[in-house]
């Protein structure tokens, strides 16, 4: 999985591999393992895309699937 | 049709030469380079972040939806990431069509995309430390236009 942007100051990791069978499942992870960017992930504005496909709610993932958080874009 | 992202400075009189080669029927082209600012020493550099694939993808949908909507014949997009000096060209867009108003146009509504709402996370380092940059109310006012 990916994080951009301030995401990945704040967990201070860019790219890493982490087997959950839901992104929901995967969120409560990323919790628990840090609160403070478990709170970041669900803040306003986050955005997750799958296989570089935006999505909303929950969604399963298999041990292939590119997770990418994307905070507000800024614009070039 | 092109869109692109770069670590590298480019030089936009170049790839201006390259976009209008053999274009007999073309009529106007237009072009656009965004280049970073040193606000007066505020700026020591500027950073963007792309998301590799995705960033180019949604670029071009845009930039699609440019090209009916203006009636384009063509369009190049390149677009810097990585740390980007004051000076360095941020930005290249040439939008080519039978007439200028076309162009001129065309070029103005994917620089107030591009500004506001296209896949970039932007830092900026200063004297005191970084900090990451949203668009500025200016810049999703500029878009609008376009509605």
């Amino acid at each position: 999985m990916l994080l951009f942007g301030r995401l990945s100051d704040l967990a201070g990791w860019r790219d890493r591999q982490i087997d959950s069978p839901f992104l929901s499942v995967l969120r409560v992870k990323l919790a628990e393992e840090d609160e403070s960017l478990g709170e970041a992930l669900a803040g306003p504005g986050v955005q997750v895309a799958l296989d570089q496909v935006i999505v909303r709610g929950d969604a399963p993932l298999n041990s292939a699937t590119e997770v990418a958080f994307l905070p507000p874009m800024s614009g070039g | 049709m092109s869109v692109r992202l770069t670590f590298e400075p480019f030089d936009p009189g170049a790839l201006l030469t390259e976009f209008s080669k053999g274009r007999a029927e073309t009529g106007a082209v237009a072009t656009f380079t965004g280049i970073a600012r040193a606000e007066a020493g505020a700026t020591v550099a500027l950073e963007l972040e792309a998301y590799p694939g995705f960033t180019e993808a949604e670029i071009g949908k845009t930039a699609d939806k440019a090209k009916a909507r203006f009636g384009l014949d063509d369009f190049a997009i390149l677009h810097r990431v990585g740390k980007i000096a004051p000076g360095e060209p941020v930005v290249f867009v040439a939008t080519a069509a039978r007439h200028r108003r076309a162009a001129f146009e065309a070029c103005d509504f994917l620089m107030d995309y591009l500004k506001s709402k296209a896949p970039f996370w932007k830092k900026e380092h200063g004297p005191d430390g970084a900090r990451w940059v949203e668009p500025r109310a200016e810049d999703h006012a500029d878009l609008k236009r376009w509605e």
